[in-house]
């Protein structure tokens, strides 16, 4: 009796209170995951407010006119970001007429024309070259590439423009090695895995039926990747460009090694020139002053507003192409 | 006419794809010559003594020892803090939130800090930390270094826990396990390879991470164990390094990225394999 009324005594609040444990812990997990979900939003707000924050002083000084100057003058404290924002999208969009037609080939390659059995391996080893950190690009362009460049190439292309209209004004004057060219250059092999990695995902999407109807009223393979296969997985190369050219936009380490850090706006792509990214980590550590620092920040400002907007035009159109191809994550 | 038409397409589909085997031919050439050079640089400079001395005084013998541990232990640190919070972040997006308007934002804000340029996360902890701290040190190496963490494990948790099956996570409700038991004990266990990719590939990524250190963590040539203090890290003295005139500190900057190398390339390729295995 007595065993009897304990037990009844103790199950029964007991399995009130379990549920209500599970419930508590249910919902403090929820919490839990909710509010690490959040921490990634205030990071990123935190980023803004940072860099808003830091480059007042330089804004406040400058107003719009940083954007327009191409004054950069430490000594007399005048700092204007048009020489490093042309830098920045110079090097890119150069490096972007390289890397796109050149990921596409990849990515056709593997999927169209490689070898079953070395299909993965090649796969690999152009992926392995995402792995690489850009550290590693910026001595291998420094210390090998660079040199090269200036003794065996660089001379060449200049005599060969020399007389040539528009072409001999973009690769002018001495060979250095480094510069703006040489930039892009490193910057293309850097962003290749990115574009061919991206466009490879979305050409698999492209249904077989389709490829097949083509090859069956004899298409050749390139008119059915140019007709077919392109246009249908239009979006998604746009996309995955779009990334590439968000890395290639903020890349640094790559770039500093081999730009020149000069600011100076240089029609020639020979010359030594900068970027955002290159100066400020050239400059930052050195940089004395309150206003030096602060148009430092700025540029970082400048740049994450551009990457900003690269990136997410990027999002939208691989969201849109795994929406059609039912969820597949790219 | 029948017979040029066929010829010219003939022609274009060769040409195009010569175009395309060199396309690839371009992309496996380009890693072999950057694996080469570091082979041929990298393994002049490796001893054992680059594991056991610090980083030396121009002209003086020495190695990486200080600027290796840092690098570990920073990196150590970065992913400790930031793998709990990638990986709860990626369950709320795959379990709780998934078609919420949070889900979205926290979706899209997540692959924008992905592909964020690093040396802004660098700029941004210099602000929160360093400012305020007044010197650099350790402890702001090793938040930027979280900050890079978060978004890759983030964004592979939730890819991971998306591929586990939904009879799973109704089995688990069926026999009246709470959504929290269901999730750590069920998905999380489901997709545990992936998790553990998502987090080698954020190592893997940290590793040779180098702009959001330089003003962050800073550097240092000596050995210390002052998280307060600048503390050295491998890209940060393959940087200096590199940049200098001496050759004694070219081969240990070149030693020092073979290092890097091939750390990173391990880690990404047991990471694959794990992938693969997985599937």
């Amino acid at each position: 009796m007595v065993d009897f009324a304990l037990s009844e005594n103790i199950v029964a609040p007991t399995r009130a209170a379990a549920l209500r444990r599970f419930g508590r812990s249910d919902a403090r997990f929820r919490v839990f995951t909710l509010a690490a979900a959040l921490l990634v939003v205030a990071i990123f707000i935190g980023i803004m407010i940072a860099l808003i924050q830091g480059s007042w002083l330089a804004l406040s000084t400058f107003g719009l006119g940083f954007l327009t100057s191409s004054v950069w003058n430490p000594v007399t404290e005048k700092f204007g970001a048009l020489p490093a924002i042309y830098g920045t999208v110079v090097t890119s969009a150069l490096a972007m007429l390289v890397a796109v037609p050149v990921g596409i080939g990849i990515a056709i390659f593997l999927t169209e024309l490689c070898p079953r059995p070395l299909k993965r391996p090649i796969g690999t080893a152009i992926e392995l070259l995402a792995g690489i950190p850009s550290i590693i690009y910026g001595i291998w362009g420094f210390f090998i590439f660079a040199p090269y460049f200036q003794q065996h190439i660089q001379p060449g292309i200049i005599d060969a423009l020399a007389n040539i209209p528009v072409l001999q004004d973009l690769f002018e004057g001495p060979p250095y090695g480094i510069g703006m060219f040489t930039a892009s250059l490193i910057l293309s092999i850097m962003i290749l895995p990115f574009i061919s990695a991206v466009t490879r995902d979305v050409f698999e999407t492209v249904p077989p039926m389709l490829k097949e109807a083509a090859y069956g009223i004899g298409s050749t393979t390139w008119e059915v990747m140019w007709r077919i296969v392109l246009p249908f997985a239009r979006s998604g190369v746009v996309g995955g460009a779009m990334l590439a050219l968000g890395r290639a936009l903020g890349e640094t380490m790559a770039v500093t090694f081999v730009i020149g850090n000069a600011h100076h706006i240089n029609e020639s792509l020979f010359a030594p020139a900068t970027t955002i990214s290159a100066s400020i980590a050239n400059e930052f550590t050195e940089a004395l002053g309150d206003l030096y620092v602060s148009s430092l920040i700025a540029l970082g400002l400048i740049l994450f507003g551009i990457t900003f907007i690269v990136l997410a035009a990027a999002q939208l159109m691989l969201r849109g192409m795994e929406r059609r191809s039912g969820g597949k994550s790219l | 006419m029948n017979r040029a038409i066929y010829a010219r397409r003939r022609l274009v589909n060769r040409l195009f794809l010569l175009l395309s085997v060199s396309a690839a031919a371009i992309g496996i050439a380009a890693l072999a010559l950057i694996l080469g050079a570091l082979l041929m640089n990298g393994v002049a400079g490796l001893s054992p003594t680059l594991f056991t001395e610090t980083t030396p005084a121009p002209g003086s013998a020495g190695g990486l020892a200080n600027a290796i541990a840092g690098s570990v232990l920073m990196s150590a640190v970065a992913v400790v803090v930031g793998t709990p919070i990638g990986i709860f972040a990626g369950t709320y997006l795959a379990e709780y939130g998934r078609h919420t308007w949070i889900a979205f934002v926290v979706r899209f804000v997540n692959d924008i800090l992905l592909s964020a340029p690093s040396i802004i996360i660098g700029l941004f902890i210099y602000e929160l930390l360093v400012v305020r701290m007044g010197h650099f040190s350790a402890w702001a190496g090793m938040a930027a270094l979280a900050v890079i963490v978060i978004p890759v494990v983030v964004r592979t948790t939730e890819n991971m826990l998306l591929l586990v099956p939904n009879t799973l996570r109704e089995a688990a409700a069926s026999i009246g396990a709470p959504r929290a038991i269901a999730i750590r004990a069920v998905t999380w266990r489901a997709a545990r390879a992936g998790i553990v990719t998502g987090v080698l590939l954020a190592v893997a990524r940290i590793s040779g991470e180098t702009a959001p250190l330089l003003f962050t963590a800073l550097n240092n040539q000596f050995w210390s164990n002052n998280f307060n203090a600048p503390m050295a890290s491998l890209p940060a003295v393959i940087f200096s390094f590199a940049n200098s005139a001496y050759d004694d500190w070219h081969r240990l900057a070149w030693a020092g990225a073979l290092l890097i190398t091939l750390t990173v390339l391990t880690l990404s390729i047991i990471a694959r394999l794990i992938e693969s295995r997985q599937r």
